[in-house]
């Protein structure tokens, strides 16, 4: 038996696997399947400063490999949160990620602040929600806006803070530098690559918010690029994500450059992807005589 | 454990009408808990998300789908050979309440006629009213004689039963019966749940939506309904649903 555990800024996971945020909820459905401790961690769904309705339906629609969603970050808001969901989360022996979204520099330094006061272990900074008019992405597509909040947000962070990146850019190296710069102690990456499918009958978006978020076995081959070129060039730890679906792909992301791995979209189809993740990821390690999961990061040798 | 995935045998298939199949599966630990009105959600090869169907009816051993060819992924499972097995993630959702000693108006137009199989069996004295497009598409209606006092078949174009609408013949039966529980497309529900608050009847609707996990996780299912102080919100289908009071759904 590997040893799978992993530490991502200073945070010891059991396993490297962590519940991507927005697929899982606040834990308690998946709960009904396994015990949460079989996840390294979970990121929790996003929460804003107040509570949002998030969008209308259809959010979801069937791609080749994947899926799109636009669920507009319903959630019922930060202080439901921590008073309803945290101390249940917390009984749950894994580590509690809090992913964050606002329309503001003032919403996210808010919400940073009254976490880092309640026992999350970690904050995620969600400024790549693609489906929301206002409320993240605006503020995670350039160096400037990258650097900028999160200089704003590190001031009043007193967790762990993780930048999660949006791949809809130019060049995602030079903006997980700039979040590294200015104080983030991890990346994760990617969020959803912004797609659309359309109904040839109707000539309507099947989506109702017209446009969404593609996610998936689809778009597994650009986060691990994506993950690979930023290893090249920062120095903070990267939790990767973006179609993890097998062992295989786990172990593949790990050594593109991930530390820690975030899986969503498989969950949707198999509920138990984490159990056999991890059992193949450990007989994989075991194989290859090596010792600890953390060997595995970053080994890509490249052409 | 509240939710189990199983690898159950498909012990018997049936196309019933036209890209419509009758499936048995054999699958005793989910059929044993499956309530009327909640679903199976079924993997398919090569798909990523699994596909929601309607439970149709249960014995102790099985599930029975009844489901309509839509699109690839019910196209695969359409192939599926008696003898190979089904990824089913199941029972889930919450279904119809069907109270005691009651008289229930069960109403299914087109696919949302199998859910009110199982749903019409649990009542104490159930009555059918079942819509299709036409003759060829009309399914059930054995197994409905079966389990109800009264069937009523009505067909858009008139080519079998009566000629006309489920909300038709539910305006006429409105008064005999004490709850309505219905399944359809949105227009005919929505007919049905004006009628009954009309007649002050008891609806029950059960809604659809696309969906993601089926257990309330991914939030994906949204439909505006009114929670417990009456204020909009949007509730998820494959949880909080499929079937919710009519007087709860804003239409």
């Amino acid at each position: 038996m590997a040893d799978l555990k992993v530490k991502v800024a200073g945070v010891e996971f059991n396993n490297p696997l962590i519940a991507a945020s927005g697929t899982f909820g606040f834990g308690r459905e998946y709960s009904e399947f396994y015990p949460l401790s079989t996840l390294g961690g979970i990121s929790c769904k996003g929460i804003t400063l107040q509570a949002r309705p998030g969008n209308p339906a259809p959010r979801i629609a069937e791609t080749p490999s994947g899926i799109l969603n636009a669920v507009g970050l319903q959630n019922p808001g930060v202080d439901h949160f921590v008073k309803e969901d945290l101390p249940w989360l917390k009984e749950q022996n894994t580590v509690i990620i809090a992913n964050i979204a606002g329309n503001s520099y003032d919403d996210y330094c808010k919400m940073a602040e009254k976490l880092s006061d309640t026992a999350v272990d970690m904050i995620e900074l969600n400024i790549s929600c693609p489906n929301v008019k206002s409320g993240g992405v605006q503020f995670g597509t350039s160096c400037e806006s990258v650097g900028a909040i999160t200089k704003a947000v590190r001031k009043y962070c007193k967790k762990p803070l993780i930048i999660k990146l949006s791949p809809n850019v130019t060049d995602i190296v030079s903006i997980a530098q700039s979040a590294e710069a200015e104080g983030a102690d991890a990346i994760s990456m990617i969020n959803t690559l912004t797609g659309m499918r359309i109904d040839i009958n109707t000539g309507r978006p099947i989506i109702r918010n017209n446009t969404g978020g593609l996610s998936g076995p689809a778009v597994f081959p650009v986060a691990v690029r994506m993950v690979y070129q930023v290893a090249q060039a920062v120095n903070i730890p990267i939790i990767g994500m973006g179609g993890i679906s097998t062992w295989q792909d786990a172990a593949e992301m790990l050594i593109a450059g991930a530390t820690a791995l975030q899986i969503g979209t498989v969950l949707f189809k198999d509920p138990y992807a984490p159990v056999k993740i991890n059992k193949g990821l450990n007989e994989f390690l075991d194989s290859k005589g090596i010792k600890s999961v953390t060997e595995l990061t970053k080994t890509i040798k490249p052409w | 454990m509240k939710y189990d995935v199983c690898n159950a045998r498909l012990i018997k298939s049936k196309e019933i009408a036209k890209g419509i199949f009758d499936f048995v599966i054999e699958c005793p630990q989910l059929a044993q808990k499956a309530q009327a009105g909640q679903f199976a959600h079924i993997a398919v090869p090569g798909k990523t998300l699994r596909r929601p169907i309607s439970i149709c009816d249960a014995t102790d051993q099985t599930l029975r789908i009844v489901f309509q060819i839509k699109g690839e992924g019910t196209q695969i499972l359409s192939e599926t050979k008696v003898g190979e097995s089904i990824d089913i993630l199941a029972p889930l959702g919450h279904g119809f309440t069907i109270p005691k000693g009651k008289k229930i108006a069960f109403v299914g137009g087109g696919i949302g006629v199998p859910p009110m199989l199982y749903s019409a069996k649990r009542a104490d004295n159930a009555v059918a009213i079942l819509g299709f497009r036409n003759k060829d598409a009309v399914i059930l209606e054995e197994d409905f004689k079966s389990v109800c006092s009264k069937v009523y078949v009505a067909t858009d174009d008139g080519s079998y039963g009566i000629h006309g609408f489920t909300t038709d013949i539910l305006k006429d039966v409105i008064d005999e019966v004490d709850m309505v529980c219905s399944c359809g497309p949105t227009p005919m529900l929505k007919a049905l749940a004006a009628i009954c608050k009309e007649h002050n009847t008891p609806c029950q609707v059960s809604l659809e939506e696309r969906m993601g996990c089926g257990i309330g996780a991914c939030l994906v299912c949204a439909c505006k309904t009114l929670d417990k102080n009456g204020n909009v919100e949007h509730s998820h289908v494959c949880k909080k649903g499929p079937v919710y009071n009519a007087e709860e759904v804003v239409w």
